[in-house]
């Protein structure tokens, strides 16, 4: 079973996030990477771009697919993973840290309620 | 449920990630697709290839038969074991399925030919080999009793010799390219499906655990179909289903060197059909693609050739032995070295090359 974590907020499009002091920050979750295989490629949104909440705000290619990244959030970006851009497999080995992909300024908090605790996402990719 | 092979039980030990492919239930990788792919391309990685079909064609209208259902002709099989890759072609030139055979004469009165065809196709596979050899004497016999592993790489064959010993080994250094031939009751073929040196042998089903087993501890790798799919795009061959199927000629395919023109009075199914097509010129062919900025190829998407036409990509996926995407594509006959593909609306410029993109562990194109 893919790890989990209880203390970040889910979609159930496979996207985490955590929220500290006002910035959301984003990533894809563990069990999301593992369907995916190793990732050869990731596109971000460009730094200043405004999202609205369930835009597209990105893609993941692994060698076998490509999926949409979207946000949980409204909000400017206001940072992303460049990292990743050389070295996309960081997100195989360490989704939820170091595999991080962009942060947005949260234009409204309360969007949040509408994302998944970790029992919840559990729940629903044991359904899957 | 979903058929299994013999070696189901040996996957799930070896950590695999399991998938239903043309309702088998096949490992799809034992970690990461990547380092199983770059493995076969430096070292020895192997395949279950046990859901194929291998389909025994015997009977003294074996040769005649086989002369008229296959675009390739098999009177080019003038040693025994020797194999010959081809299409099986409908009656309107499109391509049924992509095979090898193998010439099994072995001394006996007539030639007898053991075919393998694809997986997903199986059932109609048989269907129309049975219906085409009405009034040819011959006898078509399924073996399930097999089961199949691929050994590829560029130590696959030192490897294998090394788990078997004698008298196999003996045989294996025998073979030459694109041969095949008994040993005990075993069938060992110097063929693949990934552009590397290498093995496929076909083992009775109760044997199979032990062999994989062997090979392991001989330091061959596990390898799932992912790897499997990008060693042979790299390779530049087809995958049926994909790069070609019932409506997709054998010329529009990359399959045109596999059709037997001469004896010019041969007449194979589809043959009136392609011959036409060929003299008027073919509308399309297929090239390679290669991507060398970030992005993926895959399959379906739309490939824009200026002043030319359109045409699409039938499989594509990043090469981990180049670093960037390549794909197969099939697009107008007049396509010459640039064009565009669209992925996810914007236009990417690629280039045209011949296929394949790598062998024996280096860039051809």
């Amino acid at each position: 079973m893919s790890e989990i974590p209880t203390e970040l907020r889910y979609l159930s499009s496979h996207e985490w996030v955590k929220v500290e002091d006002g910035v959301a920050t984003i990533g894809i979750t563990a069990h999301a990477q593992e369907a995916m295989g190793d990732l050869v490629y990731v596109e971000m949104p460009e730094v200043g771009t405004e999202l609205a909440a369930g835009d597209e705000a990105g893609v993941v290619e692994s060698v076998k697919a490509a999926s949409d990244i979207y946000t949980p959030v409204s909000g400017e970006v206001i940072e992303i993973n460049g990292d990743l851009e050389e070295a996309p497999e960081t997100v195989n080995s360490d989704p939820y840290g170091a595999g991080w992909m962009f942060k947005v300024q949260i234009a409204d908090e309360s969007e949040l309620e509408n994302t998944l605790t970790a029992d919840e996402y559990q729940a629903q990719i044991e359904d899957e | 449920m979903a058929n299994r092979t013999a070696l189901y039980d040996s996957h799930l030990q070896a950590g695999a990630k399991m998938v239903d492919f043309g309702g088998w239930d096949m490992p799809i990788n034992y970690g990461s697709q990547i380092e199983e792919h770059n493995k076969v391309r430096t070292d020895a990685g192997m395949f279950d290839v046990s859901h194929m079909t291998v389909v025994d064609v015997q009977g003294e209208g074996s040769k005649a038969f086989l002369q008229y259902l296959l675009a390739n002709d098999v009177a080019k099989l003038k040693t025994p074991g020797k194999a010959l890759y081809s299409g099986m072609l409908n009656v309107d030139g499109g391509v049924i399925d992509d095979l090898i055979v193998y010439n099994m004469q072995d001394g006996h009165a007539h030639a007898w030919y053991r075919v393998v065809v694809n997986c997903a196709t199986r059932e109609k596979d048989l269907a129309w080999m049975t219906t085409q050899s009405h009034g040819y004497s011959v006898t078509i016999t399924e073996r399930p009793d097999f089961a199949m592993i691929a050994v590829q790489g560029p130590n696959a064959i030192a490897k294998t010799c090394a788990v078997l010993g004698e008298p196999k080994a003996s045989v294996i250094q025998s073979l030459n390219v694109f041969q095949g031939l008994p040993a005990d009751d075993w069938f060992i073929a110097r063929t693949g499906y990934t552009g590397e040196d290498g093995l496929e042998i076909m083992v009775p089903n109760e044997q199979a655990p032990a062999f994989w087993q062997q090979l392991i501890d001989g330091g061959v790798a596990p390898c799932g179909l992912g790897a499997r799919d990008t060693l042979r795009l790299e390779a530049g061959m087809n995958l049926y289903g994909s790069d070609m199927d019932d409506s997709v000629s054998p010329l529009a395919a990359g399959m045109g060197w596999t059709i037997a023109w001469s004896p010019e009075d041969r007449e194979f199914i589809g043959r009136d059909v392609v011959a036409a097509e060929k003299a008027n010129g073919p509308a399309m062919k297929q090239v390679g693609l290669v991507l060398e900025t970030r992005g993926v190829l895959r399959g379906h998407q739309k490939v824009i050739v200026a002043n030319v036409g359109e045409g699409e990509v039938t499989s594509g996926t990043f090469s981990p032995t180049l670093g960037y995407s390549i794909a197969l594509a099939r697009v107008p006959a007049a396509t010459a070295e640039v064009a565009q593909v669209e992925i996810r609306g914007k236009l990417h410029d690629v280039k045209v090359v011949m296929p394949p993109f790598v062998r024996n562990g280096k860039q051809v194109f």
